[in-house]
């Protein structure tokens, strides 16, 4: 504490130091106000012009601070709060803060989401070089900055979300690798900095993110709006890719564990052990950047990061029959501290269908509840504070334990779901067939649904059918884009409206191309990869449809189904497909080409000169001796011989 | 070329061609049996080796556990199939969740075109039921099929409870890359039939199913299972399936690898194989196996559930375990690991199996004839064919002297052309009447005559045929009066020229049937003139016809068997034979049946016309 106190002394100090300089140099402050409106980096810009030792030195002691009295971390909640720390560190207004999901499924399987989010007050768009960075990863602000990138939203998944068995996921992401990124407007050449971009990102996180090219780029009208404060939606500046083949593993955990804080060292991170993420069913990773509004009024935006994992643990490969989970059985490791950085650490449990723990039991049981709105239904969660000292218990280590009680596992029929399908055989034409659910029982809705087909994949745009219920349902909205063989993909974008209770068929046929023999991958033969196609809706919430709120609250209160929540915003990934397109036998090349060749040339060639030629029976020419004998003859006027 | 360039040379090599025409053919015939013969002696074929990398050398160890418990669920499917009264749907479905599958249902019904009096069924409804292991991490891709047959009385619920056995055990390991799908269906043929109609979503036989719920992507490759008993002395894989259609020798090589590594007594078409290759008996056992494939290729029908699967260009086999009087016994978890390491090297693959070979015949289960091997067998029967083409081109060309001048022979080819076309078109219409007449008018022969359903389509396709005979060289005679020389000698020159066609054409999608079909056929292109003493040539005419090769193939394929048949029960089976043919035409889509109707039988007809000529 004395220690901590010290160091704040320090900090004041510092921090008049600083004020008298400003004032002695004042214009260049106003200077910098013109900059940054945001007043957020005020005190930095002469620091960082000026002063640039003095700053550092700064930076080290607050290290050290942090370093050495993880104690003091824990008791900042006891003192006037976090906010007069930030203060008192008033060159970077930046804020850390992680979060642990824990759902145990109705399949006894168990899915456990990680958020760290980073705010940072500043402002890459005004053209201002930012070269100092706190809790912000480096690397990815510098890409932000060089590239012009308003919005990033990159994400990695091994495996299918089983949405029948396991509901909804917080953040949907399709298999493989998938990128959208919103440019700013001043950028000028989209293409070519999205190709330079998706190099980078290649480098920082480690993937095959460079295989994205025009073949595999489309620019969405619809399906894909800026989830951060922005109005712009001219969707030029939009581009999105995925990768359904990109195989997920340890090499692209380990860098985005890097951008957090903490690293994996301390706080949740320390539970992310790649030989227990891996060992699971579902594995997605993404990062996440966006600007948000600083306040209410949102006058000024900050920047957020928002790196999430999501990773579901299966009952039966690593439960050994026992319906149990606990932090240690996930991750093989129980926590014992937050992360110092972290102005809030928190675990979450859902605990909604399990108010009198009829359905599994909670250990160690904590006073804290939660409840909040999550995809349209209303949750309750048991809290686990970390940066409370209590929740570590006597042993000093959090190890929470679930146990059910219940063993049914039967299927969800979420409001909305959607499969995709091939139909037909053979290796030249197909059908793509693509299935929406809406279990709704009375509300009919409208969804997005978009489709990035790879130009091998011919589609027969005018077989496009769209049936629900046995009827024609017709889309209100269609953006279609063609292919072009090697250049791009189609892009079909469609508004449709799903009748209640129904399954939505669409289906398109397509012809399969030949592609030149350079162009088929080491692999021919295992097929060839269609990415998911992206499902956005607007769906009637599970709040407004329950029939029972009667129970506990005052009639004039629920009259109007509506309420505020009463749609919520989802988006549903289709598994990706796998097409096998006709593929020469790559194995025996030398025969074939022999094989062609002397066909050709013998075969075929003296075929049709023996067919097109005629022959006749020609007199040999007359030798030398009858040709002068000729000529004498001729000079003498009697015939020839 | 040079040869085919110069006039004389040119003329020379045909006269030599046309004065050595019959030695040649002959010897052509003769050459192409013992070829095909020569085939199943071991040191002309090539030992089985595995191509596919991603099968060969990676470990594998099997470790199922759970026979015992795999035929108690047995026992339990059993009891539940017989209270229920077929499929017990419920059971299945709660078996399959508590195992930790993702289960849907499917029915179906069919309503076949005529009653099956083999398998007692008419309108047929049913129910499949599958549960789809999802492979972690992994985006429902790709999968693989496992499959066992819920089949009426105590057949086959040993497959069942192994199915359950190890999709429970499948569910506790992390390694799968593809989903398994554990699929029981009812009715065997007609059930998978329905269920790979609708997972692909296409419909080419007629068939009502209700659509399915849950897919897995891209099948990769299926093992159907047939298990009847607790202990099995040893197992035989079948691979035969629709239109002769063959999975790659690579699935048949890894069931055999497995095989010698669990130490199981492996066998192809219910014969084990003998290493005494040298001995008269060794090879005659290798010629008997070879012939006994050779006879179900050629029938074009599905041996086994995993038959319908090929169309789908999805490798299937089906392995059926066989309990005889032999002391070595091997128990449900012998089988069960065999399975295991089959799926698990199956579950490795990174491609489609593609590496081996597709068209091949087994004498054994260690030896294979690649198609490089058997075709010069059919080659040397088409090259007759060919040969008695060139000898009637050159005949007509340059006729015998039997006109002087040219007008008249100008006259005589023009008649010839058109006397061509007549019995062309007549036959292919009787063709056509043997097709469409059976199933038709089933009703109308049932109503006039005292015979069920299925005997009316069987019996008027037999009427059909024989009706046939007697129709195109009097239709002919009434058309174009007396037939000239020369126009049965074009005649004879197209229907030589077609059935060569139509011969080269089957041989390339089923070499069995076209190789079959060329053995009586050719001969009887070959000789057949209007010149031959009439009685004893429609004899053999009719003996070599396309219907009598069937009845004699009947007879064979039951000495194969070591079951032989008195001419009594035989004629029975010929006749249930044909009904089975053209039900597997309108059930599953099986060609042989339309290839005989409206290609075989008229080209046939053809050479029956040229012999009643004058």
């Amino acid at each position: 504490m004395a220690a901590y106190r010290c160091s704040l002394c320090a900090r004041l100090l510092l921090l008049l130091i600083l004020l008298l300089y400003a004032l002695v140099h004042s214009e260049e402050i106003k200077q910098g106000n013109i900059h940054h409106v945001s007043g957020v980096n005020k005190p930095q810009t002469p620091a960082e012009t000026v002063e640039r030792p003095l700053e550092e030195r700064q930076w080290e002691a607050t290290e050290v601070n942090e370093a050495v009295s993880s104690d003091a971390a824990a008791h900042l909640l006891d003192y006037p709060g976090p906010d007069s720390v930030l203060t008192s560190t008033p060159q970077l207004k930046d804020d850390f803060r992680e979060e642990l999901v824990i759902r145990p499924l109705h399949s006894g399987d168990i899915y456990a989401s990680f958020q760290f989010r980073t705010v940072w007050e500043t402002d890459f768009t005004r053209g201002s070089k930012v070269s100092h960075y706190r809790l912000f990863p480096k690397s990815l602000g510098q890409v932000i900055s060089k590239f012009s990138v308003r919005e990033l939203h990159i994400s990695f998944t091994q495996g299918y979300w089983r949405t029948m068995q396991w509901g909804q996921p917080y953040l949907p992401s399709p298999p493989g690798a998938e990128l959208w990124v919103w440019f700013q407007d001043t950028v000028t050449d989209v293409d070519a900095t999205w190709k330079e971009l998706t190099n980078v990102l290649s480098g920082i996180f480690c993937a095959s993110l460079n295989f994205i090219d025009s073949t595999n780029t489309v620019q969405p009208s619809a399906s894909f709006k800026p989830l951060g404060t922005a109005n712009g939606t001219d969707h030029r500046f939009l581009r999105y890719a995925t990768l359904p083949r990109e195989i997920v593993c340890t090499e692209n955990l380990t860098p985005w564990k890097k951008l957090l804080p903490c690293g994996s060292k301390a706080g949740l991170a320390v539970l992310l052990k790649s030989e227990k993420l891996f060992h699971s069913s579902f594995h997605s990773q993404a990062v996440h950047i966006r600007p948000v509004c600083q306040d209410w009024q949102c006058k000024t935006t900050s920047l957020e990061l928002r790196q999430t994992l999501n990773v579901v643990f299966d009952l039966h490969t690593s439960g050994q029959g026992k319906r149990e989970w606990s932090l240690f059985k996930m991750f093989s490791r129980t926590l014992t501290e937050s992360c110092p950085l972290a102005s809030s650490s928190k675990i979450y449990i859902d605990t909604t269908d399990n108010p009198q723990e009829e359905q599994f039991e909670l250990s160690p049981a904590t006073p804290l509840l939660s409840q909040a709105v999550v995809l349209g239904d209303r949750r309750t969660f048991s809290v686990y504070d970390l940066t409370q000292q209590v929740t570590f218990g006597t042993v000093r280590s959090l190890n929470v334990l679930i146990r059910w009680k219940s063993t049914e596992g039967d299927m969800l029929r979420p409001l909305l779901h959607a499969e995709r399908y091939v139909a037909g055989y053979g290796l030249q034409t197909g059908e793509i067939h693509t299935l929406i659910y809406n279990n709704h029982p009375f509300r009919s809705f409208p969804v997005l649904l978009l489709d990035s087909v790879p130009w091998y994949l011919r589609l027969y745009v005018h077989t496009l059918t769209v049936t629900s219920k046995g009827k024609d349902n017709k889309p209100s909205y269609i953006h279609y884009q063609p292919s072009k063989d090697r250049i791009r993909p189609h892009l079909l974008e469609m508004l449709l409206q799903l009748p209640p209770h129904s399954v939505t068929e669409v289906t398109v046929q397509f012809e399969r191309a030949l592609l030149k023999w350079t162009e088929y991958t080491p692999d021919p033969n295992h097929g060839f990869y269609v990415g998911s196609s992206v499902i956005s809706a607007l769906v009637p919430s599970t709040v407004a449809m329950s029939t029972n709120i009667t129970q506990e609250q005052p009639l004039f209160s629920t009259f109007f189904p509506c309420k505020e929540e009463s749609n919520y915003f989802m988006r549903v990934y289709t598994e990706p497909l796998l097409v096998n397109l006709p593929t020469p036998d790559f194995s025996m090349p030398y025969n074939v080409i022999c094989l062609t060749c002397t066909v050709v040339a013998v075969g075929y060639g003296s075929l049709y000169n023996l067919l097109t030629r005629s022959f006749q029976i020609e007199e040999p020419s007359p030798g030398l001796a009858k040709r002068i004998a000729n000529v004498i003859r001729k000079m003498r006027g009697v015939p020839p011989l | 070329m040079g040869l085919l360039s110069d006039p004389n040379r040119r003329r020379a090599l045909i006269s030599m061609l046309t004065r050595l025409n019959t030695p040649i053919c002959v010897l052509c015939y003769f050459a192409g049996v013992c070829w095909f013969m020569g085939l199943a002696f071991e040191p002309f074929t090539l030992r089985t080796y595995m191509s596919e990398n991603a099968m060969g050398s990676t470990m594998v160890e099997e470790r199922f556990p759970s026979g015992e418990r795999a035929l108690a669920t047995g026992r339990e499917f059993a009891a539940h199939k017989k209270k229920v009264g077929g499929i017990p749907v419920d059971w299945l479905v709660k078996t399959m969740q508590a195992r930790g599958l993702e289960v849907f249902t499917q029915s179906f019904s069919r309503t076949l075109p005529f009653p099956d009096e083999n398998k007692e069924r008419y309108i047929v409804k049913g129910t499949n039921v599958y549960g789809i292991l999802r492979a972690p991490r992994a985006p429902r891709t790709e999968a693989l099929v496992l499959s066992a047959p819920c089949s009426p009385g105590d057949q086959n619920n040993q497959a069942v409870g192994l199915l359950l056995g190890l999709a429970h055990y499948f569910r506790s390991q992390i390694f799968w890359a593809k989903d398994i799908i554990f699929l029981v269906n009812e009715h065997d043929l007609i059930g998978m039939q329905a269920w790979l109609e609708s997972y692909h979503h296409t419909n080419t036989t007629g068939m009502d199913w209700s659509p399915l719920q849950g897919r897995g992507g891209s099948i990769q490759a299926a093992l159907s299972l047939e298990l009847s008993s607790d202990v099995i002395t040893s197992l035989d894989i079948v691979l035969e399936g629709l239109n002769g259609q063959l999975p790659n020798l690579d699935l048949a090589n890894l069931f055999y690898a497995f095989c010698q590594k669990i130490g199981v007594l492996c066998t192809i078409q219910g014969r084990l194989q003998r290493n005494d290759w040298d001995s008269v008996s060794g090879y005659s056992h290798a010629v008997q196996t070879m012939m006994l494939m050779v006879m179900k290729q050629a029938s074009g029908r599905p041996w086994g559930d995993h038959g319908l699967f090929l169309r789908y260009h999805i490798e299937a086999a089906s392995i059926k375990g066989i309990n005889s009087f032999r002391q070595y016994k091997t128990d449900l978890t012998t089988v069960g690991r065999l399975l295991e390491g089959m799926f698990r090297k199956l579950n490795n693959l990174l491609e489609r199996l593609h590496q081996s070979y597709f068209f091949y015949l087994m004498p054994s289960l260690s030896h294979f004839v690649s198609i490089g091997y058997y075709m010069p067998a059919f080659g040397l029967l088409a090259v007759i064919l060919l040969l008695r083409a060139l000898d009637l081109w050159v005949l007509i060309a340059n006729p015998p002297a039997v006109t002087a001048d040219g007008v008249a022979d100008l006259e005589q080819s023009s008649t010839g052309v058109l006397s061509v076309l007549t019995p062309l078109v007549i036959s292919h219409l009787t063709g056509a009447a043997l097709y469409i007449l059976p199933t038709h008018f089933q009703e109308i022969a049932v109503e006039h005559f005292p015979v069920s359903e299925t005997e009316a389509v069987v019996l008027t396709a037999i009427a059909v045929y024989t009706a046939g005979l007697a129709l195109p060289h009097n239709t002919h005679r009434l058309l174009t009066g007396e037939g000239t020389e020369q126009g049965w000698r074009v005649l004879k020159l197209v229907a030589v020229l077609y059935l060569a066609v139509l011969l080269g054409c089957t041989a390339l999608i089923n070499f069995s049937l076209g190789f079959i079909l060329a053995l009586t056929l050719v001969p009887v292109a070959a000789l057949v003139t209007p010149h031959v003493p009439k009685a004893l040539s429609a004899v053999v005419l009719v003996i070599l016809s396309p219907a009598c090769t069937l009845l004699f193939s009947v007879f064979f394929f039951q000495e194969l068997q070591e079951m032989p048949v008195s001419f009594q029960e035989g004629w029975l089976l010929y006749l249930s034979v044909i009904s089975q043919g053209i039900l597997d035409h309108y059930l599953y889509g099986s060609l042989v049946y339309p290839l005989v109707a409206l290609m075989i039988y008229p080209c046939w007809l053809l050479f029956w016309n040229i012999l009643f000529w004058k």
